[in-house]
């Protein structure tokens, strides 16, 4: 059985559909991908996972559990993380503050330290600038703290949203670096990319998105070869 | 010169009560974004609970030391007011939230003057006199004289919000707290249930209202419906200059409008050659607060003023 199963999901902001019944499924220790023209409907797809965003219709089986009967904030300790669109930092806490509300739902001290040290490891930077507010960071660097939080809440599936956005590519490379240490790590990820190329060659498998419906699924490698996702996506 | 003591001092007593009260305004604002002006009624509410219990006590023979009574008189009135806020956010602002601001605004006043009118159901119109079981000794030094009790306010207020401000600032609550004020979208995401926060954070203001309304009613030897108001507005002109949504601002404001203020009262007869006396003290706090708003919107510590106010 998969980890995350999603079947005719539909979602709507007021009477506009964005996103049209779309079926997608992610098995334990993938990572796969998400592709799609701006406004395809991927974060809304992402935002109705974590219950941000209530679903019109369709199912979400998370974990062998209807994710309809988990509390909006209480996905989190169901093991679903998300690093949302724009980094979604808190401006004026620390660094080191960010991260811990990453570990809010968790209650075991000791191994949340001892996790913060292996997060710190990871980004030396965000160890320089632990007590620095966040909102004063590149960024990258916020991309960073982003990623710390989400790991640090232990997730079984991890949803990135757009995490190269706005970036320089020096940066854009070694967020994906990241992604795959983390993925070697063996947590399951959702990518949800722009940058198609990329995102597709560290995934094992992709999604195309338009216009909310999912057009095209298969291998990653595969889709790298096909001729729509080549001519739309990979800009040849 | 001995003037000048004797007003800061006794500006550093009502200004150290405004601050407490603007602690409350303050924090309900930043994680809300809105004013909660029947914060005002909580006071009140505090020092006529406290007032009623300690008169009971007393009515029924129990003979205890004054500030033990007081004490007594604050464990019921700091639940009290803590439920009334509480409730106060589940059933009027709760079902507002993401209405148009003005909105929750009005109902922010029709509160306030609803609880006014239970209190004159239960208390009346009149002054009710706070039972005389305190002891109002004087100090006098450099000139300036203070009591005891005012030495005991200034102190308890200091210490209340010192650790108010170490709560924020260190605790898992706190940290929960400035999170939700800053994004309670991706607090939420984090685990934060952010109703619960907002709950709390009406329960914390209102008991620290309910210990700033005794120690009103102690430093004037009474209560009245309708004190809350105008400490009310005071304390929101001091969250105002101190920057709305910050806790260090509000204590600030808080101190530095009583000092204004008492000052104010203090000189105002020299200053308008006798034409105005110390009774038209209450004009300084709206002075100030006008003139914040025209050349510092966002108050001394504030960093920007949301428009949503
Ligand atoms: N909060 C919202 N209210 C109304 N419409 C929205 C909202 N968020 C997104 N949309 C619309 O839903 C569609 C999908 O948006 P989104 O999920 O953000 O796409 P993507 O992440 O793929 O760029 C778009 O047409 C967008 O305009
Ligand atoms: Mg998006």
């Amino acid at each position: 059985m998969s980890l995350l199963d999603v079947k005719n999901l539909q979602v709507a902001y007021g009477g506009i559909q964005a996103v049209k019944g779309i079926d997608f499924h992610i098995d334990q220790g993938e990572l796969v991908t998400l592709i799609g023209a701006n406004g395809a409907g991927k974060t809304t797809t992402l935002k109705t996972l974590v219950g941000m965003v209530k679903k019109a219709s369709g199912s979400i089986q998370f974990d062998g559990k209807d994710a309809a009967s988990i509390h909006s904030h209480d996905f989190v300790r169901h093991g679903l993380a998300m690093v949302p669109e724009g980094r979604g930092i808190f401006p004026k806490l620390t660094v080191e503050e960010n991260l811990l509300m990453g570990a809010y739902a968790r209650n075991d001290t000791a191994q949340i330290q001892d996790e913060l040290v292996r997060i710190y490891d990871l980004f030396p930077r965000l160890k320089e600038r632990c007590r620095q507010l966040a909102g004063t960071l590149s960024g990258g660097e916020q991309q960073m703290v982003a990623m710390g939080r989400a790991m640090l809440s232990k997730p079984k599936l991890l949803l990135l949203d757009e995490p190269s956005m706005g970036l320089a590519p020096i940066i854009v490379q070694k967020i994906f670096e990241i992604i795959q240490m983390v993925a070697a790590e063996g947590v399951t990820m959702l990518l949800v990319e722009q940058n198609a190329r990329l995102a597709l060659e560290v995934s094992q498998r992709g999604y195309v998105m338009e216009s909310g419906k999912i057009t095209l699924g298969g291998d990653a490698r595969a889709l790298l070869d096909d001729e729509r996702v080549r001519n739309a996506y990979l800009g040849e | 010169m001995d003037i000048f003591l004797q007003q800061i001092l006794n500006g550093l007593v009502v200004g150290s009560i405004y601050a407490l009260i603007a602690l409350g305004y303050t924090m309900v604002y930043g994680i809300m974004g809105l004013i909660n002006f029947a914060h005002g009624e909580v006071v009140m509410f505090g020092a006529m609970v406290t007032i009623t219990v300690i008169s009971a006590l007393v009515g029924a023979g129990v003979s205890l030391p004054g500030p033990l009574l007081v004490i007594i008189g604050l464990l019921i009135a700091i639940p009290a007011c803590m439920l009334i806020g509480f409730t106060i956010e589940r059933i009027a602002y709760r079902p507002l939230r993401g209405a148009p601001r003005l909105a929750p605004l009005i109902t922010a006043i029709g509160l306030s003057i609803s609880l006014q009118q239970v209190a004159i159901l239960i208390w009346g119109r009149n002054y009710i006199p706070f039972p005389p079981i305190l002891n109002h000794d004087v100090i006098t030094f450099l000139g300036a004289s203070i009591t005891k009790l005012q030495i005991v306010i200034i102190a308890l207020c200091l210490l209340i919000m010192v650790g108010l401000l170490t709560m924020v600032e260190k605790t898992k609550l706190g940290r929960a707290m400035r999170a939700t004020s800053q994004n309670p979208a991706v607090a939420g995401l984090m685990g934060v249930n952010v109703n619960s926060i907002i709950s709390a954070t009406f329960v914390i203001g209102s008991g620290l209202g309910a210990v700033a309304g005794v120690m009103v009613a102690t430093n004037y030897d009474q209560a009245h419906y309708y004190m809350g108001y105008m400490i009310g507005m005071k304390a929101f002109t001091a969250a105002v200059l101190g920057g709305i949504g910050n806790l260090g601002g509000a204590v600030c404001g808080g101190i530095l409008l009583g000092i204004i203020e008492s000052l104010g009262a203090g000189y105002i007869g020299d200053l308008t050659g006798g034409f105005l006396g110390s009774n038209y003290q209450d004009v300084f706090a709206f002075v100030v607060l006008i003139l914040v708003l025209i050349f510092r919107p966002s108050g001394l510590l504030g960093e920007k003023l949301a428009d949503r106010a």
